[in-house]
């Protein structure tokens, strides 16, 4: 990553070049893609605010079925997985992967087509949904009518994908491509063995929970970790302009990842009606989950230590290193929650739905901005308008996540210890929880505020209005000048 | 690791080796579920279970019981028994649920067998359950002045109103009533299973 200072400038020139023809050959695409990442995290959010309001005023547009509180939450979730992770972490995945192999895009049309492909699935996905006709499991509530666009639009990701790394420049490939690989098949292999097995020909029904938690928690763990980990692994060198601390412990990262990860689902079924072998082998996966976090958090750590002061003016690093402290966070939160005696007394409650927002939020979605700031300014060949949407856009959603974790943690656990409680009458424990769920509208309320900012933000980009000196828009003077 | 095939066989492996242990081995063990509804109680009740489904009562209502000495759930007379797996062989899809931001509904047809009950607390939760978050399915209903005499199906409210279920009211409070999953004697070994 040093190379710059001790090559000779006819070869710095050639480099400099050829990234701006791979970022040239990949700025229609990745507009596309991440314009409408963005329409469903706005999308998104809304259903959250309306679903989170109901939850403390149940009366809240209570007349119409498509807003009924069981509707809106499903869209939320997919709107958000699908819709805004999904196609943002394609796109990100797209250009990185472009970047490290040193490959142009030549198919753009494809990545078109499949970005059309997967805006209507989503919409055709959501208002089926919201018009009663979900099919009820979590993560896959997608009418099955709905879900072969989706899978028609992957398989044209997954081509351009693989046609990049068979077309890659000779030499080591990095900790990135691994997972980037990795994920674009893992990706289609879990949502087809779900639909199959759940949805087109479902199996008998108890065996439908094993199914639908094995891909449920492998979504998050194969496919979004791994996305943002090879984002981690690319944006932090290039930032702060030095490699990465150890090449082995990337390796043991990366393998412990992949063989411990795909175990973990079951720990969603502990005190189900399954049998022991089933919930214990999860919940020893969840527990060796410690392996890959740690060596992937030692090795960022590593990497960063003596840069910290970069997180002051760099917007990217700013999102990045948040989203990599969070995955740490929540990865040892999720190995805690899975021991029987932990999870007995949290599953069931609000605890679990701040656990999947610090994973899917705090870390995949902060990830994703943090790319989002690193890649448009370089295919568009623009700056960023205005750093003061960054800084709200980042403190915005700082705060909010946090909080909106802490009450929901805090809540869940005493939710928790009142459902053990069995003297205590079930609406009192109901009302205990009301205060929590009034901070976490508030939470997102803050989180709303800071996507209107980044979506503001988006849309000057892409209209052209930029800062008119060309500089890099940052948050703080650079050290440099 | 430079060579992507080495990469690709490793990923694969990763992959395939849980894909068999916790996709296929328990979809081969339990096998295909039950076909049809054969008889018209079972058909409503199907349609009531897809009106559970279509408004998202999973997302607060968990449908299984845990073990005795692990959740408090059979003090709380939520079940007589931890359900167990073939508990759930009668039914097209196991709604076990996350949540428990209500009550669990494994057994609700034999808590409160009492459709009107039910009725009411579709219409307005806070009628039966003062306090409740649960939002109203008041669009499963029709509402007006009562007549007399009533018209069949339809009930007072007590205040010179009556509301008359729909059709999707009525399966949806069908499948209510046939939440039993407790049925049966269990193994006294099943409950030591959450033991600590």
């Amino acid at each position: 990553m040093n190379l710059p200072q001790q090559a000779d400038p006819a070869a710095v020139a050639r480099s400099r070049a050829q990234r701006v023809e791979i970022d040239l050959s990949l700025r229609g695409p990745t507009v596309h893609w991440l314009s409408s990442a963005v329409f469903w995290l706005l999308a998104g959010t809304v259903f959250a605010l309306v679903s989170s309001h109901k939850m403390t005023n149940p009366e809240f547009v209570a007349n119409y079925p498509w807003l009924t509180f069981g509707r809106v939450r499903p869209a939320h979730l997919n709107a958000v997985v699908y819709g805004w992770l999904s196609a943002g972490s394609i796109a990100v995945a797209l250009w990185i992967l472009a970047r490290l192999c040193r490959a142009p895009l030549r198919h753009a049309w494809s990545l078109h087509v499949a970005a059309v492909l997967w805006n209507v699935g989503n919409l055709l996905g959501i208002l089926g949904i919201l018009s009663g006709r979900s099919t009820s499991i979590e993560w896959l509530e997608y009418p099955g009518d709905t879900t072969p666009w989706l899978i028609a639009a992957f398989a044209l990701v997954m081509w351009n994908g693989v046609d990049m790394l068979r077309r890659r420049a000779p030499g080591h490939l990095y900790v990135s491509q691994w997972y980037l690989f990795a994920a674009l098949f893992w990706f289609p292999m879990l949502y087809l063995t779900a639909q199959v097995l759940l949805i087109w020909k479902p199996v008998t029904a108890i065996a439908q929970g094993p199914v639908n938690w094995w891909f449920g928690h492998n979504v998050l763990g194969l496919w979004f970790t791994p996305v943002g980990l090879a984002s981690a692994y690319y944006l932090i060198p290039k930032v702060i302009g030095r490699p990465i601390h150890s090449y082995y412990l990337s390796a043991i990262g990366f393998w412990s990842l992949a063989f411990f990860y795909a175990w973990n689902g079951m720990h969603h079924l502990i005190g189900g009606p399954y049998p022991a072998w089933l919930i214990s082998a999860s919940v020893a996966a969840s527990v060796m989950m410690v392996v890959p976090v740690v060596t992937v958090g030692i090795n960022h750590h590593r990497t960063m230590v003596g840069h910290f002061s970069a997180l002051r003016w760099s917007p990217t690093l700013r999102f990045v290193v948040f989203g990599a402290m969070s995955y740490t966070l929540v990865s040892l939160q999720g190995s805690l929650t899975a021991l029987r005696g932990v999870n007995r007394v949290v599953h069931f409650t609000h605890y679990t739905i701040a656990h999947s927002h610090l994973g899917m939020y705090s870390f995949a979605t902060m990830m994703l901005f943090g790319s989002i700031y690193y890649i448009v300014p370089r295919v568009l060949e623009r700056e960023w308008p205005s750093a003061f949407l960054i800084r709200l856009h980042f403190w915005s959603v700082a705060i909010g996540i946090l909080s909106y974790v802490a009450a929901l943690t805090v809540g869940g656990i005493e939710q928790g210890f009142n459902l053990q409680n069995a003297d205590m009458p079930f609406l009192d424990i109901v009302r205990r929880t009301i205060p929590y769920l009034y901070l976490r509208t508030w939470a997102g309320i803050l989180i709303a505020i800071g996507h209107v900012a980044f979506a503001i933000s988006f849309i000057r980009v892409l209209r052209g209005r930029t800062r008119p000196e060309g500089e890099p828009t940052l948050l703080a003077a650079h050290p440099s000048t | 690791m430079n060579r992507l095939a080495v990469i690709f066989i490793g990923f694969l492996i990763t992959f395939t080796s849980a894909w068999i242990g916790l996709a296929l081995v328990p979809t081969a063990h339990y096998g295909y579920g039950p076909g049809a509804a054969s008889s018209e109680s079972e058909a409503l009740v199907d349609r009531g279970r897809h009106v559970y489904m279509q408004n998202g009562c999973i997302y607060c209502h968990s449908q299984q019981v845990s073990p005795r000495n692990f959740r408090s759930d059979q003090a709380r007379n939520w079940g007589a028994r931890r359900t167990i797996a073939s508990d759930y062989r009668n039914d097209k899809i196991a709604l076990l649920g996350t949540m428990r931001t209500g009550p669990d509904l494994a057994n609700i047809g034999s808590r409160i067998p009492v459709a009107q009950w039910h009725y009411t607390h579709l219409y307005d939760p806070q009628i039966t359950s003062k306090g409740s978050i649960m939002p109203p399915f008041r669009f499963l209903f029709q509402r007006r002045k009562a007549s007399v005499p009533p018209e069949p199906g339809a009930f007072a409210l007590g205040n010179g109103d009556e509301i008359v279920p729909s059709p999707e009211a009525q399966a949806l409070v069908a499948y209510l009533l046939s939440l039993k999953h407790d049925l049966g004697e269990p193994p006294e070994a099943f409950e030591s299973l959450g033991k600590r």
